[in-house]
């Protein structure tokens, strides 16, 4: 009987130092949910967040640190800041941005805000990258763009004075690699939402739009006029993006195919996801090939520019008269209404700021 | 004491029973949405490529298709009506959406009419919808606000034989032209008829394509082939060619 009482005991204290030690060893990041604005809360779904990568407050805070350092680079000289800064919404001005080697791409640096609500998580112009996590790993090794390879950067990382104890307190682990760097980039990226524009706070609380400000508003949600709401959302959809990809008549004769070379259907030639129209005073120039310098090229392009192609999309009407002949007040309507959507805190973010 | 427990226990047991009796259960209904032109099947592996002739002899293609349905509702002959919580955007371009599962469960038993709206009625179409607005669903306020009915987009080839867009987009008609504006109901309630319904069921609801350009206005796409939100008059002709697009296909039980 002793012997059984001795046995039972033993087991039972086993059982009892296994839970303590598991329970001490499992680090749990501080948890540090998206503050969504509460008319995004109100009139869209809500944002995407991966299970596998839950926001932490130490991993936005090491996000931030790699986005802006350049020792996820080559040659330690670019970070994903150089052609993607806060002043520009996360973007720059060059047409094409140039990587390490000066060598420059054949797209427009996109702007970075409101990431999570991009439902279908298709990245890049031609949607090449499923998920935010993934669109962080290309960059790296992209021989035109950082032309690092992650093994280097992860060796660089792990010697680095800092890097080995901001990932242990990120992830509960010391040991980098390229799966933790682009979790916590992404993680900071979700942070950067935009959501005080004029437009906002007139919508939120009746700040005052001038005549020209409303009469352009009109004009883009008029489907005789702008028609700009079928791609570009509206006053019930504050990321002003449907986030779909569009052929939207810039070319005759189709060269970049977009979307259809990541599809491999000719259907989808020619297709670029619409962007949003947000901060569009800060993130000069425009289209996926930086091809407009101003907003009234752009304008210009839509009213009279348009070509014809086999894939130009249904909503691009009256292609044969080069597109919905806007009067010059309705231009200027327009494009001062479309500089209404620009939020300034959003560039002035502290917390978006090296 | 043993011998009333022994009654109670069998009495228990029969009454149970005896519900059963009754045959009538809570059952789930699925709708599936199947798509033809005509008699040819389409599904959106035949987008994008002109093939299709409508009545009015213009050759086209489909790019995009989506509508919505709501408010499906079971109605017996008593009067008395089951309506199927929720409504569903029928995404033929994405393929999503082709089948919708509602929550609530209706009784098993005969069933004068099952009718569904296309589109939103009115009190429906006041309401804010995260999930439609987030797919850039809405109709603008100057337009009197609520929601698409449906978009279906494509090319055809014009009378000048050039291939040209084509959208055309169901909402509540309305006109702009008069202040205040004065606005028509378009959404369309369509009835499937008599249904006897034993146990879970798949409804399987059929819209021919070809019937928005046919009957009864023969559609001319070189004159009304965009811009058609803000047309009083094309709403009320969509609304009218729309009352034949849909039919019941089959039920299984």
């Amino acid at each position: 009987m002793k012997k059984w009482l001795f046995h039972i005991s033993s087991l039972f204290i086993f059982i009892c130092l296994s839970c303590s030690n598991e329970s001490t060893n499992e680090y749990v990041p501080t948890p540090s949910p998206l503050q969504i604005p509460q008319f995004f809360q109100d009139n869209i779904l809500n944002p995407i967040i991966p299970n596998s990568n839950p926001q932490t407050i130490e991993g936005i805070t090491l996000g931030k640190k790699l986005f802006f350092d350049p020792i996820l680079s080559g040659d330690n000289t670019q970070a994903c800041a150089d052609c993607h800064a806060p002043e520009h919404a996360f973007s720059d001005t060059d047409r094409f941005s140039d990587g390490i080697d000066g060598i420059v791409g054949n797209r427009n640096s996109m702007p970075l805000f409101n990431l999570a609500w991009n439902y279908d998580e298709k990245f890049f112009w031609d949607g090449k990258s499923f998920s935010l996590e993934h669109q962080a790993f290309v960059p790296v090794t992209s021989p035109i763009e950082m032309k690092s390879t992650w093994q280097e950067v992860a060796q660089k990382l792990q010697q680095h004075s800092e890097y080995p104890n901001l990932f242990n307190q990120a992830f509960g682990t010391s040991t980098i690699d390229s799966t933790l760097v682009t979790k916590a980039i992404a993680q900071f990226e979700r942070t950067l939402i935009s959501s005080n524009s004029k437009f906002d706070k007139h919508l939120l609380s009746g700040a005052t739009l001038t005549p020209e400000e409303r009469n352009g508003f009109n004009v883009f949600m008029d489907e005789t006029k702008g028609d700009c709401f079928h791609c570009h959302g509206s006053d019930k959809n504050p990321l002003w993006t449907d986030n779909i990809f569009h052929n939207n008549g810039l070319n005759a004769i189709i060269t970049d195919l977009g979307l259809g070379a990541v599809t491999g259907d000719p259907a989808d030639n020619g297709k670029f996801k619409s962007p949003s129209l947000r901060n569009l005073a800060f993130t000069a120039p425009y289209m996926h090939d930086g091809r407009f310098a101003t907003l009234d090229e752009v304008i210009n392009h839509y009213s009279e520019g348009l070509k014809n192609s086999t894939t130009i999309d249904p909503l691009m009407k009256k292609v044969a008269q080069g597109g919905v002949q806007l009067s010059a007040q309705d231009k200027a309507d327009l494009k001062a209404f479309l500089l209404s959507l620009s939020d300034y805190e959003f560039i002035n973010n502290p917390n978006f700021k090296n | 004491m043993k011998k009333i427990i022994y009654i109670l226990i069998v009495t228990l047991l029969f009454s149970c029973h005896t519900d059963n009796d009754d045959n009538v259960f809570q059952v789930n209904t699925t709708f599936n949405f199947i798509h033809y032109w005509d008699d040819t099947k389409v599904t959106n592996t035949d987008f994008n490529t002109i093939q299709y002739t409508n009545a009015n002899g213009e050759e086209m293609s489909i790019e995009k298709l989506r509508y919505l349905i709501s408010k499906i509702t079971f109605q017996k002959s008593t009067g008395e009506t089951f309506v199927l919580d929720g409504y569903n955007l029928v995404d033929v371009t994405n393929g999503t959406n082709l089948s919708f599962t509602s929550t609530t469960t209706v009784p098993t038993g005969d069933y004068t009419n099952v009718v569904f709206t296309f589109g939103f009625n009115n009190d429906d179409n006041a309401a804010n919808y995260q999930d439609l607005n987030s797919a850039s669903w809405s109709v603008p306020a100057i337009l009197g606000g609520g929601y698409h009915f449906m978009q279906l987009e494509g090319k055809f080839i014009d009378n000048t034989t050039t291939e040209t867009g084509y959208a055309y987009h169901a909402i509540r008609a309305v006109d702009n032209s008069k202040t205040p504006q004065e606005f028509q109901d378009t959404f369309i309630e369509v009835d499937l008829g008599e249904v006897s319904i034993t146990k879970e069921a798949t409804f399987e609801i059929k819209m021919n394509i070809a019937e928005w350009f046919k009957s009864p206005n023969i559609w001319d796409l070189n004159v009304l082939n965009n811009m058609l939100m803000p047309n009083f008059n094309a709403q009320v002709m969509i609304f009218e060619n729309g009352q034949n697009v849909f039919s019941l296909e089959s039920i299984t039980q």
